[in-house]
C-alpha cells in the first residue's frame, strides 16, 4: 500500500485506500507523541516548508511539529498576499525553494487551487494547507481519524457539519472524505451560507438545527467569521447564534453520546455555548492532538524515493 | 490581379447558392460565379474537394491595441484573423485608452490600413471612458467608421445610461452591443456558479447575472426602439428571454461564442487557467439551448470574443487570473466540430452564422461572393484531421483551454479584397 | 528471477528445543528473571518472544513481561525506498527504565535491524542492559552487532535468504534456504 501520487492536494480525488493508509498510519504516530522523546530519526535529513499566504498558528504549527517529530528540518515562511500582487509569482517562489532542495512544501493559500498549481510546478511534494474554499485535506483526515477513535467506524454514522459550509474548505473534504467511507453527512446553515447543488455531493442539506441534529452520531461545528456578516451573508452574529448556534437543548435531539468537534478557532457564544464546547463528549482538543499525528504520517508516507532493496 | 478559386464547393448564403463551380476574382471585387472560369493572366487556387465561402467576419475580437500590446496588437491580431479564416474583424474599445472618441477611432483606422492583414472595422465605447456614465461622442465616431457601440468588458449598469445609449445610438441606426453582466450579483465570481463550482470552492457567477442585464435591455430597446445586439450569450436563460423579446418585435440581434458551444463548467476543474472567460463556460444545458437558438434564428451569428493575455498574466493562481480566451485561430474546427460534424446544423447555415448575419448586423456591405462585392473568400476543408496547438498560435495570446483537442476542419486559405493573405498554414503579408 | 528453496535448517522440533535452550540461557546468565523483560521485533520477533516467555514461565514460574518493537521509523533506508513501508503500533506495555531487555528477532543478517530497535528503545527509556536473542544467525554483518543468545548459527552466501516460518504468523512452523536464481 501506498500513496499514487507525490502530493496530497484534496480528498475528493484520492482513493478510500489511501485515505485507510493514512489514517492507520497515523495511529503508532500519535504513540511517539506521547512518548517522553517525541523525535523519531524517520525523516533525518529531510527538508520540510511550510508557506502559508494566510494567518494561521494551529495548522501551521501542527505542520511544523509533525516534521520536527519525524526528524526534519522544518522552515517556516508566512507571506501576506500583497507580495504577490506586488509582482512576485507564486511559480518563482516555489521553484526558488525547491532550488534550495527542500523535499516537501507545505502551502496555504487563499486562492483555490493554488496548492495544485504548485504541486504541478515543483517536483517536491506538496501538501495542501488549505487552499481558499476548495480543500482542506489535512483537516478532514484527522477529523475522521478522530470520529474513528471514538465511534470505531465511519460507516452508517450520521455526522452533521454546522455552519458556513459555503466558504468551507474543512466542510468540502470532510464530505468526501466521509462519503467515500460510508457516512451519511447532513450540512445545516442559513441558506445564504450554502453553495447550490450540495445535494451532488452525496449530503442531505438542511436548514432547521433540530432537524439535521436528530439522532447525530457526530456533530462538527464551523467557524463563522465575522466578515460574512458583514458582506450581508446573516443579518446579525445575535440571530445566527440564536438559529444556528450549538447549545446544549440542541445537542438533545443528537444521540446520547454524540460527538463534539469544531476544527478551532471557536467562537465561543457565537456557533458553539461555552458549556458545549467543554462538554465531556467534545474532542476538540483530541483534534488537535490527531492533527499532528495525521500530518506525521502524511510527512512519512510522502518522503520515499529510489528503489526497494532486499532486506532480510 | 486576378485570381480563380478552381473546383471548389461555393456556399454562399445571401445569393442561396450551394453548388460546385469557380470563383473569379478581379481588381479586389467578385467578378465571375459559373463553370471552367479563367483569365488569361491569372493565379489559379485549385479548391478541389474544399468549400468556397465569403470571408468570414468576426463581430467581436480584442486586438488590445493601443496601450496593451503585450496582449495583441493590430499587426498579430489582424494575422491571427487571417489564420483563422477571418478576412473582417471588429475590435471592441476597452483598450488603453478605451476608444471613445473620433482620434481613438482613427488610430485603429490608421494601424489597421498600415499594419493588418484583414479588415478592421472599430466599435467605439458607449460611455466615456467605458464608465458607464456619460455617453461618448457616438455621432462623431460613428461619422468615422464606428460601426456600432459597445462598453464590452464591463455592462452599462445604469438602466437610465443604456436607456440614453439606445434612444441616440437609434439616430445612426447602429446597435448597442451589451456586455451583460450584473456586477452585484456576479461580484468576485470565477467561473459558472452550480455544482462545479461548489466542488471547487470558486465562487459563482449565477446565469443571473447575466440574464437579468438581457432582460433589462430587451426592455428598453423595446421602449426606445433603439438596436440591441447582445454579445456572448450564454446561458439558455438568455436565449429564452432574447426569444420572446424577438416574438414580440424587439430589435435584439445575438451571437454566441465557439467556446461557449464546445466546453462546460467542468472544464474548470484542475484550475486551468485559460478556462476563465467572461461570461463563465456554463453547463451542458445551456449549450443545448444555445444551439437551438442558433438553429431557430434567436441567435443570428456566431463571434470568437477573441480575447488573448500575455502569458505571465494567465501563469498565476485562477483567482488572480484575467478573464478571456484567444480564439481567432481554433473557430472554424470547433464550431465545425459543435455544429456541423454533430449534425446540429448544416455548413451553409453555419457559414451565413459568420458571414452574412455579422454584416446585417453590422451594416457592412459583405458576407456575400455576389459579383460586385470585395472580394473576401475563405476556403474551408471541414475533413481535414488536426490537434490543436495554441503554442503554434499567431496571436501574442496563447491562452486557450483547446491544446491537445483532436478537431476535424481548418481553413485552407484566406483571401481578402483578392489578394490571398493564408494560405495553407502560411501568412503571405 | 525467482526464489528457490534449498535446504530446511529447521523443523518445529528443532525450534521447540532451540527456543527451551535460549530461555534457559537467558535466566542462567542473568542469575535469574528479576528485572527482567523480552520484547519481540515485529513480525516474527513477536512469535519467538511469546514462546521464550512461556518456557521461562515453566521453568522459574515467573511471568515476563512482553513488549512489541516496531522499527520501521528508525530504519536507515526509508528515503531510499520507493514505497514507504506499513508502520504497526509498539507496544512496549513497561517502563523500561532498570529493565534488564531481552531483544528477539528471527533473523540476524547486516544488524541493520537491531541497529534500529536499540535506537527506538534507547528513544523511549533507560534500560539497565539490552541482550540480543536469534533464532537464527546467518552471518554477514555490517555493523559491529553480536547475539548473546543464538538457537542455530548457519553459514549462508548473499544471494541465499534464510526464510523463518512460525506459527501464529505462518501456517508452517520451519527454517529454511531460499536462493535467488536468475
Amino acid at each position: 500500500m501506498y500513496l499514487r501520487g507525490k502530493d496530497v492536494l484534496g480528498l475528493e480525488n484520492m482513493t478510500p485506500e489511501e485515505i485507510k493508509l493514512i489514517l492507520e498510519t497515523a495511529g503508532p504516530m500519535k504513540d511517539i507523541i506521547r512518548r517522553d522523546i517525541k523525535k523519531v530519526p524517520t525523516l533525518r535529513g529531510k527538508c520540510v516548508v511550510t508557506l502559508f499566504y494566510e494567518p494561521s498558528t494551529r495548522t501551521r504549527s501542527s505542520f511544523e511539529l509533525a516534521g520536527k517529530y519525524m526528524g526534519a528540518d522544518v522552515v517556516n515562511i508566512s507571506t501576506s498576499t500583497s507580495s504577490v500582487v506586488k509582482g512576485e509569482s507564486l511559480r518563482d517562489t516555489v521553484l526558488t525553494l525547491q532550488a534550495m532542495g527542500v523535499d516537501i512544501i507545505i502551502v496555504r493559500h487563499p486562492a483555490e487551487g493554488a496548492a495544485q498549481y504548485i504541486a504541478r510546478s515543483v517536483k517536491a511534494g506538496v501538501i495542501n494547507g488549505g487552499d481558499g474554499t476548495h480543500e482542506h485535506p489535512t483537516q478532514a483526515l484527522l477529523d475522521m481519524f478522530t470520529i474513528r477513535q471514538y465511534k470505531g467506524s465511519l460507516a452508517g454514522k450520521k455526522v452533521v457539519i454546522v455552519g458556513d459550509i459555503l466558504h468551507s474548505r474543512v466542510a468540502r473534504s470532510n464530505i468526501w472524505g466521509l462519503n467515500k467511507f460510508g457516512a451519511d453527512v447532513h450540512v445545516v446553515g442559513p441558506g445564504t451560507l450554502l453553495p447550490p447543488d450540495m445535494g451532488k455531493m452525496g449530503v442531505t442539506v438542511h436548514h432547521r438545527m433540530e432537524e439535521a441534529l436528530e439522532g447525530a452520531d457526530v456533530v462538527n461545528i464551523l467557524r463563522i467569521q465575522l466578515e460574512r456578516q458583514q458582506k450581508g451573508l446573516f443579518p446579525t452574529s445575535r440571530e445566527y447564534a440564536r438559529l444556528f448556534g450549538i447549545n446544549q437543548q440542541r445537542l438533545s435531539y443528537a444521540k446520547p453520546d454524540v460527538l463534539i468537534m469544531h476544527p478551532g478557532p471557536m467562537n465561543r457564544g457565537l456557533e458553539i455555548a461555552p458549556d458545549v464546547a467543554y462538554d465531556e463528549r467534545s474532542a476538540i482538543e483530541e483534534q488537535v492532538t490527531n492533527g499532528v499525528a495525521v500530518r506525521m504520517a502524511l510527512l512519512y508516507l510522502l518522503s520515499g524515493g529510489g528503489n526497494i532493496e532486499i532486506s532480510n | 490581379m486576378k485570381l480563380v478559386i478552381r473546383g471548389g464547393w461555393i456556399i454562399d448564403p445571401a445569393q442561396q447558392i450551394n453548388k460546385k463551380a469557380d470563383i473569379l476574382l478581379a481588381e479586389g471585387k467578385i467578378a465571375a460565379i459559373g463553370e471552367g472560369l479563367s483569365a488569361a493572366d491569372a493565379q489559379v487556387i485549385d479548391a478541389t474537394g474544399k468549400y468556397v465561402v465569403p470571408g468570414l467576419i468576426d463581430m467581436h475580437v480584442h486586438l488590445r491595441d493601443p496601450g496593451l500590446e503585450a496582449k495583441e496588437d493590430i499587426y498579430t491580431g489582424t494575422r491571427a484573423a487571417a489564420m483563422g479564416g477571418f478576412t473582417s474583424v471588429a475590435c471592441m474599445p476597452n483598450t488603453r485608452p478605451v476608444i471613445d472618441n473620433i482620434s481613438g477611432i482613427g488610430y485603429v483606422q490608421n494601424r489597421a490600413q498600415s499594419a493588418g492583414a484583414v479588415n478592421v472595422y472599430p466599435i467605439g465605447a458607449i460611455t466615456k471612458g467605458s464608465e458607464g456614465k456619460e455617453l461618448a461622442e457616438i455621432g462623431d465616431m460613428v461619422q468615422a467608421g464606428a460601426v456600432a457601440v459597445s462598453d464590452d468588458g464591463k455592462p452599462v449598469s445604469n438602466a437610465q445610461v443604456m436607456r440614453l445609449a439606445f434612444e441616440y445610438a437609434k439616430m445612426f441606426d447602429i446597435p448597442v452591443i451589451a456586455h451583460s453582466e450584473d456586477l452585484y450579483l456576479a461580484e468576485g465570481g470565477q467561473m459558472h456558479e452550480g455544482y462545479v463550482s461548489t466542488v471547487l470552492g470558486l465562487k459563482g457567477i449565477p446565469a443571473a447575472a447575466e440574464e437579468v442585464m438581457i432582460a433589462r435591455d430587451c426592455l428598453l430597446a423595446e421602449y426606445t426602439g433603439g438596436r440591441l445586439h447582445v454579445a456572448h450569450v450564454s446561458t439558455a436563460g438568455a436565449v429564452e428571454i432574447i426569444r420572446r423579446a424577438k416574438a414580440r418585435g424587439v430589435k435584439v440581434t445575438a451571437e454566441v461564442t465557439p467556446h461557449h458551444l464546445t466546453l462546460t463548467d467542468e472544464a474548470v476543474r484542475g484550475f486551468d487557467t485559460n478556462t476563465k472567460v467572461n461570461p463563465p463556460l456554463r453547463g451542458t444545458a445551456d449549450i443545448a439551448a444555445l444551439i437551438a437558438g442558433l438553429k431557430d434564428g434567436t441567435i443570428d451569428s456566431i463571434a470568437t470574443d477573441h480575447a488573448p493575455h500575455a502569458f505571465e498574466e494567465k501563469d498565476v493562481e485562477y483567482r488572480y487570473a484575467p478573464f478571456g480566451i484567444s480564439g481567432l485561430e481554433t473557430a472554424v474546427p470547433l464550431v465545425l466540430q459543435a455544429l456541423v460534424h454533430s449534425g446540429e446544423m448544416k455548413l451553409e447555415e453555419v457559414v451565413a452564422a459568420m458571414t452574412l448575419q455579422p454584416a446585417r448586423i453590422l451594416g457592412l456591405d459583405k458576407g456575400t461572393l455576389e459579383t460586385g462585392k470585395d472580394a473576401d473568400v475563405t476556403i474551408l476543408d471541414p475533413a481535414f484531421e488536426h490537434t490543436l496547438d495554441p503554442q503554434r498560435f499567431v496571436s501574442k495570446g496563447k491562452n486557450s483551454p483547446y491544446g491537445g483537442r483532436q478537431v476535424k476542419g481548418r481553413v485552407v486559405a484566406t483571401i481578402v479584397a483578392g489578394e490571398v493573405v493564408m494560405q495553407e498554414g502560411r501568412l503571405l503579408k | 528471477m525467482t526464489w528457490i528453496e534449498k535446504t530446511q535448517i529447521m523443523d518445529a522440533d528443532g525450534i521447540r528445543r532451540a527456543l527451551v535452550r535460549i530461555a534457559h540461557e537467558i535466566i542462567e546468565k542473568n542469575k535469574g528473571v528479576k528485572n527482567l523483560a523480552l520484547v519481540g521485533i515485529r513480525r516474527r520477533g513477536v512469535p519467538l518472544a511469546q514462546r521464550i516467555a512461556e518456557q521461562i514461565k515453566k521453568i522459574e514460574d515467573v511471568d515476563i513481561p512482553i513488549g512489541i518493537l516496531d522499527i520501521t521509523l528508525y530504519r536507515d533506508d526509508i528515503s531510499t525506498l520507493a514505497h514507504q513501508p506499513v508502520i504497526h503500533r509498539t507496544e512496549i506495555p513497561f517502563p523500561l527504565a532498570g529493565k534488564k531487555i531481552v531483544l528477539v528477532d528471527d533473523v540476524l543478517y547486516t544488524g541493520r535491524t537491531v541497529r534500529a530497535a536499540l535506537d527506538a528503545l534507547v528513544d523511549m527509556g533507560r534500560p539497565e542492559f539490552i541482550q540480543l536473542a536469534v533464532l537464527v544467525d546467518r552471518g554477514h554483518r555490517e555493523l559491529p552487532i553480536r547475539a548473546d543468545y543464538v538457537g542455530k548459527n548457519v553459514p549462508t552466501s548473499k544471494r541465499e535468504m534464510v526464510s523463518v516460518m512460525v506459527k501464529g504468523i505462518d501456517q508452517d512452523e520451519r527454517v529454511f534456504i531460499r536462493e535467488f536464481t536468475d
